[in-house]
């Protein structure tokens, strides 16, 4: 198999078998139950897990570091096979858990949405392994169109179709400020290439011209990860779109604009550190707050969890003040201490509440111990974890991330995380405390009698098992992350140290 | 089969075990003791299992860990599962495993539903808190440490009394969360400057001034550490969420609620990192240690709801022990932390008599009482014994922890102590007058009203099983105290010894500036004492 192609196995695999659902749709009567459909995905979601994983084999079998395809475009390493993992592992959680959540719904068209989530996933896994910044903006177009139409999949509803149209108009903006960053990114180094960025930066005449890309990108990406104060979009989607899609795109479009960011500002952009660092911390305070301040007077459920979506963001680029290998390895076990978390919680929502959300508000899971004791466990469980007690995988997500900025003395921006962080567990204990009271009025809904599927509860504790471990043996992964910072290849002859391999050091 | 290697790890794994198989058997409607049964079988056995500490404990080791484990966790940050006991935490120990099956047997009656989700939350809260006695690793400890909260607010959320459960369970989270986030700061701080989370290991550092440098940052990580504590004790100002949360948790989850976490981590990272620190801030904590006695016990005097009034007795009794760690006098950490070990039976014993209370008239309220004494002579023995015990009558543990604190607080170099010490003897009295007055107005005089409507019963054998080793306990440590001191002198006298050796080494070069005026070398005041300690001691135990 030529290497170019082996490079982007994953993401082929995705696509191939997403084509194939979309046209398997219509073909299937509109009556016939589409999870045959369903299972295809799983099926290629878990091969394309495979490729990744593959790759990473063969950088064992022949001591390679890195695969580098269509010119350099696209690069294998051992950061983006984490990445590749990670988003392969929710989207295949996902669609376990909506196996059975179509079921019951007439024209759900359940086999788009298979697809589509595969295309999404497919566009998230190119934003990882690209080095160049216009396969990252194909890419980022690719996964956000899916999201869009995702986000306003329970047709028929007002919130949904705000849910998607809000989605797209802000996100088709916050993509043309990242296309400005790129076309300013050209314009003061003379690529679009990272590594041509890191070494055109040295050169470069017009440095300022290279500070407001930054921040252009910023903008663009600060968009796809909810950082205020670009985070207006994030409530009102989450709030409209179906819980399982809000499980996945607060968490792997994250992971994805995460990865892209680590790779634009530390591989392309290190030598403007002292300029971009000022920004970061900027937004990494202003998303902890405003997402803690606006959580605190939520009712709805899911607007909660999108303001506390927010706040985690915040946690997470705290990390990014830190040394290249601290904040890389930090922001990585965040990402996916975030999304198992998150996504387990989104799980539970989407078990309690069904296609049709009977359960919005905090009122309404009142008690939900009561009916529901495994439930009400599980997100109590998950509950926890965001919140950031120790022994679950929030707590050292969090750990790690102010660690890594204190060693670089950022001691303040660690202590106004971690206030956020006792401000943000009031809003969480609302909802975990409503779960353990009895209801005032004892109305006995309908969420009594409906019992998870299988897949889903297989999902369920594959996400709950996974905060877990990742708060039990931490070191596992974290020892994973620290080797999987992105390599920088040298375009030009220029001498970077950081291209021989990055001793595994760390903290 | 020596398990001197393994037994703290099975003193945390047992009710970690039991938790999961409580959590394992399914809730049934008929009322059936399953639950309470294993969770009482769990306890015991916990209980025997601490017992081993104090038959293997070697009195002659002081200032070294005992029973240690030490293997890796989590390479990097370098965090070790480190586990190890001396004397002040292996009776910490033994009386957490003491505590636990009375704390099942009081929930017997009063937890008649759900009790799955009540003794699952209770034996996960007694894990946290064996596993906060035996850390001895920074971050190990933390984690119990936020471990301790969750199960506790979760319980006063479901079982809570009244509709204020809710406010009560997210109050009581909140105040102790948040200063535990600059606990986390703090160890964090201490991290990057030392790369360890060991705590011997940072002993040694600090003894020899090896932290670091900057003193102001030194203080105020230190002042991070004692906020978090001082909310768990709770100290004086700091107090906000006791009352709420020990009316509203059930018997049992009160029992364990406050004080010896709290003191205990002041005693063990506090003391042992922070020596200087401490010292400089001492004369502050003694004055609000002596405020915190006499404000808890007016508070006590004019509560009419009984709760209420234990939970500022509590308070009052805290504060005692509070004043007596930071003279730093061999006589007040003796008996302050001797005193953790009473207080912490005595308030057990008080809140298991008004649960039985509860549980026969539905009341807390004083007012509705009167009268009992001769329904219930049995009751009202145990309760005069427990005040007695609690105001410190001679021959009752109380005593002994009380005297050789303000015998300590006389003796004390780091304050002006005159003053707080005569405030807080004062306490003594009011105590006195607070627990004979509540006992008069319970079980004197006429027949209450709520005792006229509903016949109450005298105790049940359960009951005495729960109440007679409580009792014999309070005469035995009141007369045998040297056969506890001892265990906790080999703590005490460590911190001494550390001292001299601080003291006699190099001069200190990041020393703060500013001292108070006045401020006599703690260190030579300490060493001094520590000849003389036995004499005092033998005094305070006849």
């Amino acid at each position: 198999m030529p290497t170019s192609l082996l490079s982007i196995l994953p993401e082929v695999i995705m696509v191939v078998v997403g084509v194939i659902i979309m046209l398997a749709e219509p073909i299937i009567a509109a009556g016939r139950s589409r999870k045959p459909l369903g299972w295809l995905a799983i099926l290629g979601t878990v091969a394309a897990a495979g490729a990744a994983l593959y790759q990473h084999s063969l950088f064992y079998q022949f001591q390679w570091r890195t695969m580098s395809a269509f010119y350099g475009t696209v690069q294998i390493d051992d950061f983006s096979v984490f990445f590749h993992l990670l988003i392969a592992a929710i989207v295949l959680v996902i669609l376990l858990a909506t196996l059975d959540y179509f079921e019951g719904t007439p024209n759900s068209h359940a086999g788009e949405f298979y697809a589509l989530m595969l295309f999404g996933a497919s566009g998230m896994m190119f934003m990882t392994c690209s080095v160049e910044l216009l396969m990252v903006f194909i890419g980022l177009e690719i996964s956000s169109i899916s999201t869009y139409i995702m986000a306003g999949f329970r047709k028929g509803q007002a919130t949904a179709s705000e849910s998607s149209l809000k989605y797209f108009l802000l996100g088709s903006f916050a993509t043309a400020f990242f296309l400005y960053g790129i076309a300013l990114c050209f314009g003061a180094t003379g690529s679009t290439s990272i590594a041509a960025i890191h070494a055109g930066i040295a050169t470069t005449t017009t440095p300022h011209l290279a500070i407001l890309a930054i921040a252009m990108v910023l903008i663009g990406l600060g968009f796809k990860v909810s950082l205020a104060p670009f985070h207006v979009w994030t409530p009102d989607v989450y709030q409209g779109a179906p819980a399982p899609v809000v499980g996945m795109m607060s968490t792997a479009p994250k992971a994805a604009a995460f990865a892209v960011l680590l790779r634009f500002l530390f591989n392309g952009m290190p030598a403007l550190r002292p300029h971009w660092i000022v920004l970061i911390e900027i937004l990494a305070i202003a998303s902890m707050c405003i997402g803690n301040l606006g959580a605190l007077v939520q009712k709805d459920v899911k607007r909660l969890l999108a303001y506390s979506s927010i706040a985690h963001a915040g946690y997470l680029l705290v990390a990014f003040s830190s040394t290249r290998e601290n904040a890389i390895s930090a922001a990585l076990f965040y990402t996916a201490a975030y999304a198992a978390m998150n996504v387990g919680a989104f799980l539970v929502i989407t078990a309690a509440s069904g296609y049709g959300e009977e359960s919005r508000t905090i009122d309404d899971y009142t008690g939900l111990a009561l009916r529901r004791p495994g439930l009400a466990a599980l997100l109590s469980f998950f509950l926890i974890s965001l919140i950031g007690i120790p022994f679950t995988g929030g707590f050292f997500g969090k750990f790690y991330s102010f660690t890594a900025a204190m060693y670089t003395g950022h001691v303040w921006l660690a202590v106004i995380g971690l206030i956020n962080s006792g401000v943000a567990c009031f809003y969480y204990l609302r909802l975990l405390s409503a779960l353990y009271t009895r209801p005032v009025t004892a109305t006995e809904s309908t969420l009594a009698t409906r019992r998870v599927a299988v897949p889903a509860g297989i999902a369920l504790a594959a996400t709950a098992l996974a905060t877990l471990f990742l708060g039990i043996a931490p070191g596992r992964v974290l020892h994973l992350t620290q080797r999987s910072t992105p390599v920088t290849l040298p375009a030009t002859p220029a001498p970077n140290p950081e291209a021989v391999q990055p001793p595994a050091t760390g903290e | 089969m020596n398990l001197d290697h393994s037994i703290l790890t099975l003193l945390i794994l047992t009710p970690l075990v039991g938790a999961i198989v409580v959590a394992l058997i399914p809730d049934r409607e008929d009322g059936s003791k399953l639950h309470h049964i294993v969770a009482l079988v769990v306890t015991l056995l916990t209980l025997v299992f601490t017992l081993h500490l104090p038959a293997h404990f070697d009195y002659a080791t002081f200032g070294r860990f005992q029973f240690e484990q030490n293997t890796d966790w989590i390479a990097n940050p370098a965090i070790r599962y480190h586990l190890g006991v001396d004397g002040l935490s292996m009776w910490l120990v033994v009386l957490a495993g003491v505590l636990a099956p009375l704390g099942v047997l009081c929930s017997w009656n009063a937890i008649r539903s759900r009790s799955r989700l009540f003794f699952s939350l209770f034996l996960l809260q007694q894990v946290a808190m064996i596993g906060i006695f035996v850390s001895l690793d920074l971050f190990l400890y933390y984690g119990f440490w936020e471990l301790s909260l969750v199960p506790m607010a979760l319980l006063i959320a479901t079982f809570g009394r009244t509709e204020n459960r809710r406010r009560a369970a997210i109050k009581f989270f909140l105040y102790t969360f948040i200063p535990s986030a600059l606990l986390l700061v703090g160890m964090i701080w201490l991290y990057a400057r030392t790369g360890t989370f060991d705590l011997p290991t940072l002993q040694q550092l600090a003894a020899t001034h090896a932290i670091s440098t900057n003193g102001t940052a030194l203080l105020l990580c230190s002042l991070a550490f004692l906020f978090a504590f001082g909310v768990k004790v709770p100290i004086f100002p700091l107090h906000g969420w006791l009352s709420e949360a020990v009316q509203e948790a059930p018997t049992a989850a009160v029992m364990v609620i406050a004080g010896k976490l709290g003191l205990y981590s002041i005693l063990r990272f506090s003391f042992s990192i922070f020596p200087e620190q401490s010292r400089q801030i001492a004369p502050l904590l003694i004055a609000l240690g002596a405020i915190g006695i006499v404000y808890g016990a007016l508070i006590a005097l004019v509560q009419t709801d009984l709760k209420k009034l234990a939970s500022f007795a509590t308070l009052s009794a805290n504060s005692f022990i509070v004043l007596g760690i930071f003279t730093f006098t061999i006589s007040g950490l003796d008996g302050g932390a001797y005193q953790i070990l009473n207080e912490s039976l005595i308030g057990a014993a008080l809140f298991i008599l008004l649960g039985l209370l509860y549980e026969r008239y539905g009341t807390y309220d004083m007012r509705d009482y009167g009268g009992l004494a001769a329904r219930h002579p049995w009751m009202v023995t145990f309760f005069v014994i427990t005040g007695l015990a609690a105001v410190g009558l001679p021959m009752l543990n109380g005593f002994v922890g009380e005297f050789l604190i303000l015998s300590g607080a006389m003796q004390t170099f780091v304050a002006h102590h005159v003053l707080w010490t005569v405030v807080g003897t004062t306490g003594v009295i009011f105590s006195a007058a607070y627990m004979l007055w509540m006992i008069q107005r319970v079980f004197y005089g006429s027949l209450g009203l709520r005792p006229e409507e509903v016949p109450g019963w005298d105790i049940n054998p359960r009951e005495h099983v729960e109440l007679w080793p409580l009792a014999v306990l309070f005469l035995v440590m009141g007369v045998f105290s040297p056969y506890w001191t001892k265990g906790i002198e080999t703590y005490t006298t460590s911190i001494a010894s550390r001292q001299i050796a601080s003291a006699a080494g190099t001069p200190v070069a990041d020393r703060p500036a500013a001292q108070p005026t006045g401020f006599v070398d703690p260190n030579l005041g300490a060493a001094a004492l520590g000849k003389q300690a036995p004499a005092t001691n033998k005094g305070a135990r006849y």
